[in-house]
């Protein structure tokens, strides 16, 4: 906890991006978190992701539900709106909000305990539905507002800070959005921003469910020898299966690479993903593929991080339902309330 | 990791000068005062600690906290990272001088606060001048047990403070106080006498003699019609000395004042108050170029005198045996390919200013007419005595140069600085000791941490703009020649003021082995300071740093190779030492540690 307010005062160099905003123009209120906090360091990240990618704050919308992971949105983009909602409930609001208004820009937040526990279901059906949106889970593999219990993502074996021992196996929150449609899954590092800051980046340009299972250590219950969600122990294990490098507009590829190990793909939005290969056989785009690679390495106890999953070509939420494209507070009351007579014949159609 | 060729080396805080270097008014005092200390003293009403800190820095913090040229200013954090549009003002530094005089204004009674000296040692020094410079060997000296004996041919202690700065920037009682502090630190005897011989002061078993008699000529123009229009043609200092002596009350209502340095400034606006209404200031160079400092120039502004500029002096203009005015030339600045300024004439027509007195402020000589010169002291082609720089000892082992005398003129507080080093030097040469070893200075390192998030100062950032330090009225300023214009911050505006100081002294200390790489550190310090990146050649790291380090006078503060091999690099060119990385550091790989630092002067163990 820190009493001072961050200064306003700021680097001289400090510039303006695009949309006329420095980055610390998307910062919130300090933040209430434990020091050294991974979450912080995510909150960091997508500062930096929103900066660069000239997003007026107004047009991003954060949902959260319960824990210090769900607390972050209050500490970064204070412009932006935002919603805390019950635990593991935020993707029904999110999905709500997402149909209510598709011109925003969806930021889920969310922890392991939040998502891998209570929102287990509500996790599964937000994939599977396709809502165009980033969903971050801040995974420190314990409850870290509650002080330190086990998460449903923490390891069969790892110990916790008191030193018992973990005996039930962990869920894999990256594998299961795959499984469920997820269609751009990766998983990162909060220790690691050159890898998080463009995939967060890519991942907002993805016009469908995108999910970041960030790796996320708790400096307070779960930093110790015994954890597999340190600094120290991620930093040993982490494998990258590919860096990547978030391209706007059409550039060449200026860096020597070697033949093979460089891949770009185009996305709807005109914004490219340009990635460079580190794990030999490993296709991000092949969704079997990637299942069986990443329990390969978790077998091998390795974790394995970069982008693990994109279909290029997402079916979004709102294409299955045929639901009007403007925003529903931009239309007029009669669009929004029909009246009497459309209801008689909607009711009809149903006879 | 190991270091390759030209990578960064870990830096060593151990190296006094490190952190000392990153307080950059300490750093930029000549006297190194320990700036930032005094200010959070005044901040917490201790004004007789504050005053204490001032006194054995400069010796003269009444005196100087009024006219101090204060190189510390220019030099202060606080002008390199303001924001103009959260204060709605220009960056400015912290008022560090003007809250050197709140210290001065608000202390209490000083008896018992000022050191006893040591008991004689039965060692005489002769201090020749009763100026700053003097008075600084002479308090160093008398406190570890000397006799100091002055010689000063004016009635009063002070030299140039007392007889050409103005009484309306500078009471004589300030003056009186402060010479009496100096003089009363020990066995101190005053001479009211000229030394004409330095010969003959050799003879008279001195075990060293100072000379600090300042650059006490001023520099004629010789220009047609001076011979005619003599009588209302003056040289400026010795015009300022009679005015200050009472010789002179009055002058012609149209002043032209000739120069655009200090000097030129103190001749105008005491013209002004002599009855002069249409006072005007003619320098050859531009406006930014002048000598004056800024706020001098501000305050003749003010009391309506012109600064014309570009104009150089051509002729004297004398009808019927009486000055009517000048002639001047306009120029322009020319620069060559090596960017030196030459003034050359625009081909305008010249140019007639009316006056009926001119005071000549272009310029101050040393002048040694009271040394001999075949009796082993050297002088270099400028007529300056041939001096080590570091221990301003001559070319004859017992005599020691410094003020004004020794590099031409200055100011009081490098006067004063020459004093400290002088001093220094003069007690090794009477103990047999090396000169050219100085000593260290002395630091103390305390932890500023309380709590967790508590720390022993207040770390919180004021974005206020400068506060203003009021002035008299000017109707009544120019009335009365000794009515200060300054009239000093009150209290309230002190403590404002004192807030806006970053407490620069409070370091941000990095311990690597502790470092855990969470970017806590990084990601909240509102400066982007921080950097964890693998090493590399210095030019190169800057560029790729959180944000560039373009500033190179500014050190960069480099851990040896952390668990990851890369190293913690961090631009210490615009930290606010608000110690957010501290607060928000896991494991206190930061923490802030006060650096206090005070120079060691004559006798004193470092
Ligand atoms: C008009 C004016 C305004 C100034 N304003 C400022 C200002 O605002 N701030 C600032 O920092 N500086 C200012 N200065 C400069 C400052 O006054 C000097 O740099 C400073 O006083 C130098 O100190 P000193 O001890 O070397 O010598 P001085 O102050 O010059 O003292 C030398 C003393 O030695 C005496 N002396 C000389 N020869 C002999 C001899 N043979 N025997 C005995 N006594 C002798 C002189 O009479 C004099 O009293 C100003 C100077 C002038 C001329
Ligand atoms: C309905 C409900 N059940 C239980 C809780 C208690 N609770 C608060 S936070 C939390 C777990 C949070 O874990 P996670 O989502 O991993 O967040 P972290 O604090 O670790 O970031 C629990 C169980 C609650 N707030 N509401
Ligand atoms: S902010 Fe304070 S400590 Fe820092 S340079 Fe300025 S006066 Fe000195
Ligand atoms: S004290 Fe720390 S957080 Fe504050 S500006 Fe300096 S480096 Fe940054
Ligand atoms: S906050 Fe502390 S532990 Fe974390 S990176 Fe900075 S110095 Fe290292
Ligand atoms: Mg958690």
């Amino acid at each position: 906890m820190t009493y001072i307010a961050k200064p306003k005062l700021h680097h001289p160099a400090l510039t303006h991006n695009a949309a006329g905003f420095t980055r610390r123009d998307y910062e919130g209120t300090i933040s209430t978190l434990c020091a050294g906090c991974g979450h912080d360091s995510i909150s960091a990240a997508i500062i930096h992701a929103c900066f660069e990618l000239n997003i007026e704050p107004h047009r991003v919308a954060k949902l959260s539900g319960i824990g210090c992971s769900s607390k972050s949105p209050t500490y970064f983009l204070g412009n932006s709106h935002g919603f805390n909602t019950v635990h593991g409930r935020m993707p029904s609001v999110l999905t709500g909000a997402n149909l209510a208004n598709r011109e925003l820009i969806y930021l889920g937040v969310s922890g392991d305990g939040d998502s891998a526990s209570i929102g287990l279901g509500q996790f599964a059906h937000v994939m599977r539905r396709g809502v165009n949106m980033v969903y971050v889970v801040m995974n420190n593999g314990v409850y870290g507002l509650t002080k330190g219990q086990f998460s449903a993502t923490a390891d069969r074996g790892s110990k916790s800070k008191k030193g018992a021992v973990n005996q039930d196996s962990a869920i894999d929150l990256a594998s299961l959005a795959i499984l469920m449609g997820a269609t751009f899954v990766a998983r990162s590092f909060s220790g690691d921003k050159t890898q998080l800051v463009p995939l967060i980046k890519a991942a907002i340009s993805h016009q469908g469910a995108a999910i970041l299972d960030v790796i996320s250590p708790c400096v307070a219950f779960n930093n110790h020898a015994g954890s597999t969600k340190s600094y120290d122990y991620i930093r040993e294990h982490n494998e990258a299966m590919n860096r990547l490098d978030f391209i706007t507009g059409q550039e060449p590829i200026t860096a020597d690479y070697a033949p093979g190990t460089v891949t770009d793909v185009l996305q709807h939005d005109g914004t490219t993903l340009r990635l460079r290969k580190l794990a030999e056989d490993y296709d991000p785009s092949d969704k079997a593929g990637a299942l069986a690679h990443i329990q390969e390495r978790a077998a091998a106890g390795e974790v394995a991080t970069g982008l693990l999953y994109l279909d290029p070509l997402p079916r979004d939420l709102h294409e299955g339902l045929n639901t009007v494209a403007a925003p529903l507070n931009s239309l007029p009351d009669e669009a929004l309330v029909p009246g009497r007579a459309a209801l008689v014949k909607i009711n009809a159609g149903l006879r | 990791m190991t270091i390759r060729g030209n990578d960064l080396q870990p830096t060593d805080i151990r190296n006094p000068s490190y952190f000392h270097k990153v307080v950059d008014c300490q750093w930029a005092c000549p006297a190194h005062t320990p700036v930032p200390e005094y200010i959070r003293l005044i901040a917490h009403g201790r004004y007789d600690d504050a005053y204490m800190i001032n006194w054995k820095s400069n010796v003269f913090p009444g005196i100087l906290g009024r006219t101090c040229d204060r190189p510390c200013e220019p030099a202060c954090r606080r002008g390199r990272v303001e924001d103009e549009t959260l204060s709605g003002s220009r960056k400015e530094p912290v008022a560090i001088c003007r809250l050197k005089r709140v210290a001065a204004d608000f202390k209490d009674d000083l008896t018992g606060r000022l050191p006893k000296p040591l008991p004689s040692n039965g060692r005489r020094i002769a201090c020749i001048g009763g100026g700053p410079s003097s008075l600084t060997v002479a308090r160093d000296l008398a406190a570890i047990g000397y006799r100091v004996e002055v010689f000063d041919e004016g009635a009063k202690l002070g030299g140039m403070v007392r007889t050409q700065i103005p009484r309306f920037r500078l009471p004589e009682e300030v003056i009186d106080e402060e010479c009496g502090y100096a003089v009363g630190a020990g066995d101190v005897v005053v001479h009211q006498t000229r030394v004409n011989s330095l010969k003959d002061m050799l003879g008279e078993g001195f075990d060293a003699i100072y000379v600090g008699t300042g650059a006490p000529r001023g520099r004629a123009l010789d220009l047609p019609g001076k011979t005619e229009g003599e009588k209302n043609i003056h040289t400026g200092i010795e015009w300022l000395a009679n005015v200050s002596f009472g010789h002179f009350t009055t002058i012609g209502k149209r002043v032209i004042v000739l120069g655009g340095g200090n000097t030129a400034m103190d001749c105008c606006r005491t013209a002004r108050r002599l009855g002069g209404e249409k006072v005007t200031v003619v320098v050859r160079s531009g406006f930014e170029e002048m000598k004056a400092s800024p706020w001098e120039k501000d305050d003749a502004i003010a009391e309506d005198i012109p600064i014309l500029n570009f104009l150089a002096p051509k002729s004297f203009v004398v009808e019927g045996g009486k000055l009517v005015g000048m002639m001047f030339e306009p120029v322009k600045a020319v620069y060559d390919d090596k960017g030196r300024r030459d003034l050359v004439p625009t081909g305008e027509s010249d140019r007639f200013i009316e006056g009926d007195d001119v005071l000549v402020a272009v310029g101050q000589e040393n002048a040694f007419p009271w040394i001999e010169r075949d009796i082993g002291l050297e002088f270099d082609r400028w007529g300056l005595p041939k001096l080590d720089a570091t221990t301003f000892q001559s070319s004859l082992p017992t005599v020691f140069f410094g003020g004004d005398a020794a590099f031409g003129p200055k100011n009081i507080i490098w006067a004063v600085a020459h004093g400290h080093d002088a001093a220094i030097s003069i007690h090794k040469h009477c103990e047999g000791e090396s000169l050219s070893e100085r000593p260290a200075p002395g630091v103390t390192v305390i932890s500023q941490k309380m709590g967790i998030h508590e720390w022993s100062y207040d770390n919180n950032v004021a974005i206020d703009p400068r506060t203003k330090v009021p002035h008299l009225a000017k109707e009544a300023a120019l009335k009365n020649i000794r009515a200060e214009v300054e009239l000093g911050f009150d209290v309230a505006l002190a403590v404002k003021e004192a807030q806006r100081c970053l407490n620069c002294d409070v370091q941000t200390v990095f311990e690597g082995p502790k470092c855990i790489e969470c970017d806590a550190c990084l990601d909240i310090c509102p400066m982007d300071c921080i950097t964890f990146t693998p090493n590399g050649e210095e030019a190169e790291l800057r560029t790729r740093l959180s944000a560039p380090a373009t500033n190179f006078e500014q050190s960069l503060y480099v851990s040896p190779a952390l668990k990851t091999g890369r190293i913690m690099v961090k631009d210490e060119d615009v930290c606010l030492h608000c110690g957010l990385c501290a607060e928000r550091c896991p494991t206190g790989a930061w923490d802030m540690h006060k650096y206090f630092l005070e120079m060691t002067h004559a006798g004193c163990r470092s």
